[in-house]
């Protein structure tokens, strides 16, 4: 199939005062179709089966002031109120549980829409529909940038955000016998954990009657002089409520950190693993774990 | 305010009931170190449960009630001491080091019963 040479796109780019004209000239365009423009994404966006999580009425209405939006960047050329309206759309509807590809989707969808629209107008001069789509392809390439990557950007925040509350929950504090307590510490160690690790566990030696509370530091990596202190502390403050604490889990790095560093843990009862920790507590707490053959044996 | 001081059996409990001065302390301390002598007690209670601030001179008050009577021959246990107040309590530094202390009464009456058991063990 042949193309006539009049419907190849130009090669040369329209000027900048050119471009800024037939801008002018689509956005009045877009503006006076409007409502019929809006309805047509709308539906466009239902058939595609997006957006899926909201209600008709919700997408038209989104479907609005998204058209309203991109049609003013087009027109100004700036990108930050667009930008702005992309990162409170994306805060509204991420957790409705709304996929990248949706807005990726719809963003594209619009853009469809719209140079159909653009191709319905001019189908009969092809020059000037290809200076229009000339003007037009840039600018709605980067709006669907600006809108795709706001998103992103906006889902990322919430990740990291849901990271550090996953990181503050993280501190469980477990009662394995009467009176006894275990606070498995995993992962890094700053200020603000090592005080809410401490209130926590001061809590739960007074809610739980504890005599003995165990804490395993296997799980954490590293311990630096602040760390350390935090450690005594804790121990100390429980201490203050009448409980023992054992430490256990100190790896063979951390231990030489803190000879290194002259941190002064004498004040502490370490054991070299769990399993000695609990051992220890229970021997504090007068318990005596015997297999079932040997007290057999004995009583038999 | 003067602090009840109560006698159960061989123990002194002494309960504090709401936020002392400084001369309410001294005086605690001095009719406590008295009465360890008066009723003969073995052992001595200070429960600060209803305090929500203790601060350096509470504690170096305690310390000393703790040595005077246990050269006056009473073991000492503080008992009841908030949470809240325990972390204030390790920031500044005040870790009551040298004396006994356990979660409520209750534990504190059984802390007395085992230190008085190994005593008699021992003899």
């Amino acid at each position: 199939m042949a193309t006539p040479k009049d419907r190849t796109p130009s090669t040369q780019p329209p000027s900048p005062e050119e471009t800024a004209g037939l801008l002018r000239e689509l956005v009045s365009h877009l503006r006076q179709n409007r409502t019929q423009l809006r309805e047509e994404w709308a539906r466009r966006i239902t058939r595609a089966q997006l957006l899926t999580a909201m209600t008709e009425e919700e997408i038209f209405a989104e479907a609005t002031s998204v058209y309203d939006n991109y049609v003013e960047a087009l027109e100004t050329g700036t990108f930050e109120a667009l930008q702005a309206y992309a990162r409170n759309l994306s805060e509204r509807i991420i957790p409705r549980g709304v996929e990248t590809h949706e807005v990726v989707g719809i963003v594209l969808l619009l853009r469809d829409v719209l140079a159909r629209s653009l191709f319905a107008k001019y189908h009969e001069d092809f020059t000037k529909l290809n200076r229009i789509l000339d003007a037009y392809e840039p600018a709605a390439n980067r709006i669907a940038n600006t809108v795709a990557v706001g998103f992103v950007q906006e889902r990322e925040r919430v990740i990291r955000q849901q990271q550090e509350a996953i990181r503050e929950l993280s501190t469980p504090v477990l009662q394995v016998r009467e009176r006894l307590l275990i606070l498995p510490i995993i992962g890094v160690i700053d200020p603000q954990r090592a005080r809410q690790l401490t209130e926590q566990l001061l809590r739960a030696i007074r809610t739980n009657r504890a005599k003995v509370v165990v804490i395993d530091i296997t799980g954490v990596a590293a311990m630096d002089s602040n760390v350390a202190n935090h450690l005594v502390q804790t121990v100390e403050a429980s201490r203050l409520l009448g409980a023992t604490v054992i430490v256990t889990g100190l790896s063979p790095e951390i231990a030489q950190t803190l000879v290194t560093i002259g941190v002064d843990l004498s004040e502490m009862a370490t054991v070299g693993d769990l399993q000695g920790g609990i051992e220890e507590a229970e021997r504090l707490l007068g318990y005596k774990v015997l297999e079932l053959s040997d007290s057999g044996q004995k009583t038999a | 305010m003067e602090v009840p001081i109560l006698k159960q059996g061989h123990y002194l409990i002494a309960s504090i009931q709401s936020a002392l001065t400084d001369a309410d302390l001294m005086q605690l301390r001095e009719s406590l170190v008295a009465r360890v002598g008066k009723f003969r007690a073995r052992g001595v209670i200070v429960d600060v449960t209803a305090l929500d601030v203790m601060d350096s001179f509470a504690v170096r008050t305690l310390r000393d009630i703790t040595h005077m009577a246990r050269l006056r021959g009473a073991e000492t246990v503080i008992v009841g001491i908030q949470p809240e107040v325990a972390f204030a309590m390790v920031q500044l530094g005040l870790t009551l080091k040298g004396v006994a202390t356990a979660l409520d009464l209750e534990e504190g009456l059984a802390f007395l019963d085992a230190q008085a058991r190994e005593r008699i063990d021992r003899a």
